[in-house]
């Protein structure tokens, strides 16, 4: 075996090979930093390129492609608050709090040097395992999966805050919100409401960048401050960081060890296992108070664990040509086209190609990271930007990232609507990871249910892989419940002194109490097979939504659940009203649909820069050339679509 | 707001709009002009002119690999070397990129369409999203697949497992025992599928014509889910399109762990059934460690041994389900309007396009044994695939209703 491994290391070292894998990595790199695009984008970018390539430089331009978006996707999450991809949401908590601190390049320094752990974990395992993970993948059936689906659920315990009530209906209304479209078990359309968009439900972009980047960018157009506001960037940041990931060592194994193991489960998809990975960290840590306000390790946990899950999600593609994440299913239509068939064969006749792959995967995690580390200080300069002069382009980029979901003007529209749930979640202290984890397991965990009891009913509980998963998630409920995290553990001591005001949270509670009575007539005009999930999960939230409607009714201010932060914040943090980002970004969308989204991106930079930043009419030009001209760039590199216009 | 901010914001939109509008309208003058092809001097039609493929899959998928194996050799190949865009607009089981491109295309050959089986099921069941309509447009190419369903040997006799076979005609015959002895044990399967209006009703349909007990559980994310649950065990019955069987599931054959029962057969140039060469000389198991193979028996073969008739309602529904789920798997399409000329470019270009030894050498391993077909085989395929009789049409209709209990209205 060694002999082949070695060859295969050798034959990707020579020349050629290597600078294929480097242009690969060069434009993993680049695609990665903008959210919403991914592999996918990349691959058309380089398809034409990959007839008459070798195998083995095809195979090395498509992995280093595929292995460093998760890298440099972290940059956004961190600066900029924007999820970056699908398994970089939860990284967003800490690293965007301490870019808020002024400790960006420490931030991004821990996560460069987690992703390399990470991602070398993933491949060393990947050697070893690739011969034998056969079994290892098979033992996962639909019960395994439903179970574990309910693991992932059991993290919200975590990550609800102060009140427990409204992290569970936080989880329940993102469950709800992810079974909108049609049912697994029958193919039924719930909750549609009569709009076409929805039949397939909301795409998980869309909701991440409203739910987690929305907020935050509407909160810093209010302050009017740098994100890391008056905060002096610390010196040599980024080695802090590399050495946050020395001392979190074993942390950043265990998390790669998790990443790879839930990459290689095929049907789990990379979205959860950041999250796993992130629940993991706070319950195992005895010091939970910084978490989601600027712990290191809730950078180093997630990032670890998101490039190790590429180097798992290999197994089941090559082994079984069946992707196991959404780069994974790229990469298996780029294998197709170069003729390189994923099966059985990957780890017979075709082992040294297996050999190259893993070899490549490693070696473009190594350059991603060090490229990655190489920029970090000078991009985290951004964050000392004055907020006015950098918002729209923040606003163009959530855009452009929430239209690549589906390239239909709803993707926009439902930005903004769940943008706007996101503000208010926000700002009550609603877990927002509670509800995206909900989201996300919601048809995860219907249709390996549905599936599991068709297949086993209720023997499925005396499978040993199922009992335990079980006694796992018993574990980290218990753990759940002994500290965890609060954004807002600060505000609400201070708040506690106040007199608040409660009628906001109050049709804020009634609003998620409404859905959940809509959901429950919804699913009762469905087929038993297709409603009794949602009803199930509409009637174990309802009671907890009514308690908190009744809460705040009465006034019960000394309630834990009880929490506004726009009340709590000192006077004067604040410059503009609330609303107003929405106008503003709502009158950039209704102007896209009347004369389209790049004529309409250019009536706002201008507005914008002139009305809020005050700059000069030269100044206002160049800015919103550099804006556009960055779309155009993107646009007619990677052939993207942007929304069209009614009237021209 | 200061009277200097609106004049700086006016002065400043209407120079940005004012540049931008006038170089979108200069572009689309271009494009529209189809005026050029009918002029022999000219530049070829295609020359600087960019064609949009749609395909309502997303990426990664069967049909996307289709076209992104095409679209470089289309590049290449058809004269004036257009650039080619492949555009996924997954959504709604492909019926939504498919309205997308029947509210958007012009009959100019610069927006086409690929289509798949899977967008024909829903258009041909009359589903009230579907705002396409295959009489409107004509084929530029047509790539029929066919496919496999293969059983467990656990569920099967001793006996009947290791029965060896040396011809087709052998097989033939270890399907239909096979057949009779699940149903005489009343043995209830359960099959992997992605729904009730997906390809999969064609193979639903095939396993309740041979009478067999079968469950269809649905919300499989693909058909590679379903071999997996094959594999898993947790499923005893499984198809699949003829790449992926012969990629993964022959393994299991080989290792015997799958019996192959039927194929879906393929059409010859006068419409008419017949096995499928893709399968010829393929293991049908694996006796005393020696693998047998010989070609697979299609449906009609093993539904006729079975003593039902090839005619009447239920085989004519099976023919016309059939031909357009996977005689006419993929379809290249344009709407009918679009000038003759303008297809004779598109036909140009993949006559050349077989002749290019990159494209011999890897279109094997991209689309199988199957030939990418242009001009009257393509109509013939074409036609079986979207024009389904009303009584076939009922029939399904009501055979979806009374089994998934699926009204589509």
């Amino acid at each position: 075996m060694f002999d082949l491994v070695l060859q295969a290391l050798q034959t990707l070292f020579t020349p050629e090979h290597f600078v294929y894998l480097l242009l690969g990595v060069l434009l993993g790199l680049v695609i990665g930093i903008f959210p919403g695009l991914g592999g996918i984008a990349g691959l058309s970018l380089l398809l034409p390129f990959l007839y008459g390539m070798d195998e083995v430089s095809a195979l090395a331009t498509l992995i280093g492609l595929v292995a460093v978006i998760p890298t440099s996707a972290t940059f956004t999450s961190v600066l900029m608050g924007i999820p970056g991809s699908s398994s970089s949401q939860a990284t967003v908590l800490d690293g965007f709090a301490l870019a808020k601190k002024g400790q960006a390049s420490r931030a991004l320094g821990a996560a460069f040097s987690s992703s390399l752990v990470g991602g070398l974990f993933g491949a060393i395992i990947l050697t070893f395992f690739v011969q034998i993970a056969r079994p290892f993948i098979l033992i996962f059936g639909s019960a395994e999966l439903f179970m574990l689906a309910i693991f992932g659920l059991s993290m919200v315990g975590s990550l609800s805050g102060k009140s427990l009530v409204k992290g569970v209906v936080a989880c329940g209304f993102g469950i709800l919100v992810g079974s909108i479209g049609s049912a697994p078990a029958t193919g039924e359309f719930r909750m549609i409401f009569g709009i076409d968009y929805l039949y397939d439900g909301l795409p998980l972009v869309v909701i991440a960048l409203s739910i987690f980047a929305f907020p935050e960018i509407s909160e810093l157009f209010r302050k009017e401050s740098a994100i890391a506001g008056e905060s002096k960037l610390g010196k040599g940041g980024m080695l802090t960081g590399v050495k946050d990931l020395i001392k979190n060592k074993w942390l950043a194994l265990r998390c790669s060890g998790i990443g790879t193991i839930v990459g290689a489960i095929p049907g789990m998809g990379g979205s959860v296992v950041d999250w796993i990975a992130y629940g993991h960290v706070v319950q195992t840590s005895k010091d939970k108070s910084q978490f989601g306000k600027g712990d290191i390790r809730g950078v180093i946990a997630p990032e670890s664990a998101n490039n190790a899950k590429e180097g798992g999600a290999l197994m089941p593609t090559l082994l079984f040509g069946i992707p196991g994440s959404g780069s994974m299913a790229v990469f298996l239509g780029g294998m197709v086209l170069i003729g390189i068939e994923a099966g059985p064969s990957m780890v017979t006749k075709d082992i040294d190609l297996t050999y190259t792959i893993i070899w490549s995967l490693a070696i473009a995690n190594v350059l991603g990271a060090g490229l990655s580390l190489f920029l970090a200080g000078p991009i985290s300069k951004l964050t000392q930007i004055k907020f006015s002069l950098l918002a729209p382009f923040m606003i163009m980029v959530i855009s452009f990232a929430a239209f690549q979901a589906t390239k239909d003007m709803m993707d926009l529209w439902m930005l903004l609507v769940f943008g706007l749930i996101g503000i208010f979640m926000k700002r009550f202290g609603w877990s927002r990871p509670a509800f995206l984890i909900g989201f996300v397991l919601a048809t995860q965990a219907e249709s390996y249910l549905n599936m599991s009891v068709q297949f086993y009913g209720w023997e499925m509980f005396l499978r040993p892989g199922v009992i335990i998963i079980i006694i796992l998630s018993l574990i980290s409920v218990y753990y759940s419940r002994k500290g965890t995290v609060d954004e807002n553990a600060e505000l609400m001591e201070k708040e506690r002194n106040q007199k608040l005001t409660l009628t906001p949270q109050l049709i804020f509670a009634a609003a998620v109490l409404l859905f959940i009575l809509i959901a429950i007539v919804d699913s009762n005009q469905q087929s038993f097979l297709g409603g009794v999930f949602t009803l199930t999960v509409a009637y174990a939230i309802l009671p907890f939504a009514l308690w908190l409607v009744w809460t705040f009714a009465r006034k019960k201010n000394s309630d834990p659940a009880v929490f506004d932060a726009e009340q709590a914040v000192e006077e004067g943090t604040f410059k503009a009203p609330w609303y107003e980002p929405i106008l503003w970004i709502g009158g950039l969308y209704i102007l896209s649909v009347l004369i389209g989204f790049i004529p309409a991106i250019m009536v706002f930079f201008i507005a914008f820069f002139t009305i809020k930043a005050n700059t000069s009419l030269v100044k206002t030009a160049v800015l919103t050339a550099a804006g556009v001209g960055l779309l155009f760039l993107f646009g007619y590199f990677l052939n993207l679509e942007f929304p069209q216009g009614l009237l021209l | 707001m200061k009277n200097d901010n609106l004049k700086q914001i006016i002065i400043l939109s209407v120079l940005f709009l004012g540049v931008f509008f006038l170089f979108s309208f200069l572009q689309k003058e271009e494009s529209d002009s189809i005026s050029e092809i009918t002029n022999p001097n000219s530049k070829h039609y295609f020359q600087d002119k960019t064609i949009e493929w749609i395909i309502p899959f997303k990426e990664g998928g069967g049909g996307d690999t289709w076209a992104r194996f095409n679209a470089p050799f289309f590049q290449k190949h058809i004269p004036g070397n257009p650039a080619i865009v492949v555009n996924n607009i997954p959504g709604g089981g492909s019926i939504k990129g498919a309205n997308l491109f029947a509210e958007r295309v012009k009959p100019n050959g610069l927006m086409i369409l690929g289509t798949s089986g899977t967008t024909q099921m829903p258009y041909l069941l009359d589903d009230p999203r579907v705002r396409y309509d295959y009489s409107k447009y004509k084929p530029i190419m047509a790539y029929p697949t066919g496919g496999v369903a293969y059983v467990s040997p656990d569920i099967i006799s001793e006996e009947l497992r290791n029965l060896k076979v040396n011809s087709v005609e052998e097989q033939i015959e270890k399907s239909v025992r096979i057949i009779q002895e699940l149903i005489d044990n009343k043995v209830q399967l359960k099959y992997g599928s992605q729904g009730p209006t997906s390809l999969d009703i064609v193979t639903m349909f095939s396993f309740d014509l041979l009478k067999l007990d079968v469950q269809a559980v649905f919300g499989f994310r693909g058909r590679g889910a379903g071999r997996l649950a094959f594999e898993r065990g947790e499923v005893k019955i499984d198809y699949q399109t003829s790449s992926a069987y012969l990629k993964n599931s022959i393994p299991l054959v080989e290792s015997g762990d799958a019996i192959p029962l039927f194929s879906f057969g393929a059409l010859d140039d006068n419409g008419q059934l017949i096995r499928d060469e893709s399968f010829a000389n393929s293991p049908v198991g694996v006796f005393n460690g020696e693998i047998v193979r010989v070609n697979v028996p299609h449906f009609g073969e093993v539904y006729e041994r079975l003593g039902h008739q090839l005619s009447g309602i239920e085989w004519d529904t099976w023919f016309a389900f059939m031909s357009a789920g996977f005689g006419g798997m993929k379809l290249l399409l344009t709407p009918k309007e679009t000038p003759d000329e303008i297809v004779a470019e598109f036909h140009k270009g993949i006559g050349a396009m077989k002749e290019d030894p990159e494209y011999q050498k890897n279109k094997f391993k991209a689309l199988g044994e199957y030939k990418q077909v242009i001009g009257k085989p393509a109509d013939k395929i074409f036609d079986l695939a979207t024009n389904v009789g009303t009584e076939e049409k009922a029939f399904m209709k009501s055979w979806l209703i009374e089994k998934y209990d699926l009204n589509l209205k």
